[in-house]
């Protein structure tokens, strides 16, 4: 499924459940039918309007990569 | 509805006081506020408390009546009220409601926070509770992320820049300076807000509000009775709150927070006043961008134009329309239950000249914006001289 990105933001600082995680983004990702989700990118930092696809779903939480 | 007035106010200094409970500190403002209005608590007729989060920060629940009974309150309705950052204001709001409509006579508004005995991590995971805990919190959002996001967002739509929210930073330190009560009162300077750690990008260690310990109080009584209690009482000309959405991702534009203008459009058409006449405000920068967004959703400014606004000096306590002269959340601190009571009492310090160093001479009609979470709760007061 591709989406765009809508908003992103790296978090530094982070509660003990994500703290190995650390720096890592997320962003606010617009979907096909407009409405939108929140998620992780991983791999290549996104930027506002980069397409998204999803590749993993963990736990109900959307893992999208930059589609090139 | 009739009208109804501040008779007295109090608060405690905010800070990280390891040695003070919950509960020593909103006695202290309690006790300061019915001092200040020659009240004893045996004439107080319901007690309206604001407070996030006592129960994960301290442990205590059913706090209303815990505070209520140890300031000699004993009897009357005692209820806590929770918005998240808008706890207090959502308590102030509630009271007044009940005093215009003409149920009480005299009526105890207090809000308070003890953050500072969990450690940081912990803090931050409390904190994110006032976002959506079953999508964007899990997703790995904190509160600053989720105000990091909506930066992000009106940077691209309006070109704000970081500098634009490191000068909201600059100015609150450099007036929280003159604030004795204040969390902090060193004064930055533009270098050091742009060079200091990010927290999540845009926002770095100075966009950020800090995590404090503090209480406030205000006493509500009908206009016409507060004169016999005070010489000095200040008119709530305008009160309303508002409700959107809790998750950031069910907003259609997060670089607006629909609750905030809503919430202002009903006070101000309460007041029977319009954004121009507002003189001075205390507004909610729990971090930088949410003090220019407000600016805009307030009507001072057109949507987009609050970052240059601020760059211009114009909300400098010397400016047109000086903001947040008390030194905001950002350098009061934010004892988050606490806040919206204590923006109230910034502004009856104000129209009373009693603000002391951070004293404005135009002080006769003030707003006070107190905002819930990624703005999911709003409410906006307006006060005047009688």
């Amino acid at each position: 499924m591709i989406g765009t990105i809508y908003t992103e933001t790296v978090v530094y600082l982070a509660p003990d459940a994500f703290a190995n995680d650390v720096p890592y983004q997320v962003a606010i990702v617009t979907l096909p039918d407009g409405t939108r989700i929140t998620g992780r990118v991983i791999g290549e930092r996104a930027a506002i309007d980069d397409r998204v696809e999803q590749v993993e779903l963990r736990d109900g939480v959307p893992y999208f990569q930059r589609v090139k | 509805m009739r009208p109804v007035a501040i008779a007295a106010a109090g608060k405690t200094p905010f800070g990280a006081f390891p040695d003070r409970n919950l509960r020593s500190l909103a006695v202290e403002a309690g006790e300061k506020c019915l001092k200040n209005g020659h009240v004893s608590p045996s004439q107080v007729e319901a007690f309206y408390l604001g407070n996030f989060a006592g129960p994960s920060f301290v442990g205590q629940n059913h706090l209303a009546p815990y505070v209520s009974t140890a300031l000699g309150i004993r009897d009357v309705p005692a209820t806590r009220f929770e918005a998240a950052c808008a706890s207090g204001g959502s308590a102030f709001f509630h009271a007044f409601l009940a005093v215009a409509s003409g149920v009480y006579d005299c009526v105890l508004v207090a809000g308070v926070e003890k953050m500072t005995s969990q450690p940081t991590a912990r803090v931050t995971e409390i904190l994110a509770g006032a976002g959506d805990c079953s999508g964007e919190i899990k997703a790995g959002s904190t509160f600053p992320s989720l105000f990091a996001m909506i930066a992000r967002r009106h940077m691209y739509q309006f070109g704000t820049t970081r500098e634009h929210l490191a000068a909201v930073a600059v100015k609150n330190h450099a007036n929280g300076a003159l604030n004795p009560d204040a969390h902090m009162r060193k004064v930055i300077t533009m270098e050091q807000a742009l060079a200091a750690r990010p927290v999540a990008e845009p926002l770095h260690l100075y966009d950020c509000s800090l995590i404090s310990d503090g209480a406030a109080a205000v006493l509500l009584m009908p206009a016409d009775r507060a004169r016999d209690f005070t010489s000095k009482p200040v008119r709530i000309l305008g009160v309303a709150q508002a409700s959107d959405f809790v998750a950031l991702d069910q907003k259609q534009d997060i670089t607006t927070f629909p609750a905030v203008r809503r919430a202002a459009q009903k006070a101000y058409e309460m007041a029977g006043v319009g954004p121009q006449d507002i003189q001075f405000a205390e507004l909610h920068d729990c971090f930088t961008i949410a003090e220019i967004v407000a600016l805009e959703d307030l009507g001072f400014v057109e949507r987009g134009a609050g970052g240059p606004y601020e760059a211009s000096g114009a909300t400098a306590r010397t400016g047109e329309k000086p903001i947040n002269a008390s030194g905001g959340l950002k350098s009061k601190g934010h004892p988050v239950g606490a806040t919206g009571v204590a923006q109230l009492c910034d502004l009856v310090a104000q129209i009373r000249c009693e603000a002391g160093d951070m004293q404005l001479k135009r002080n006769s009609l003030g707003l006070a914006q107190n905002l819930g979470g990624s703005g999911a709760s709003c409410v906006v007061s307006i006060l005047g001289n009688v």
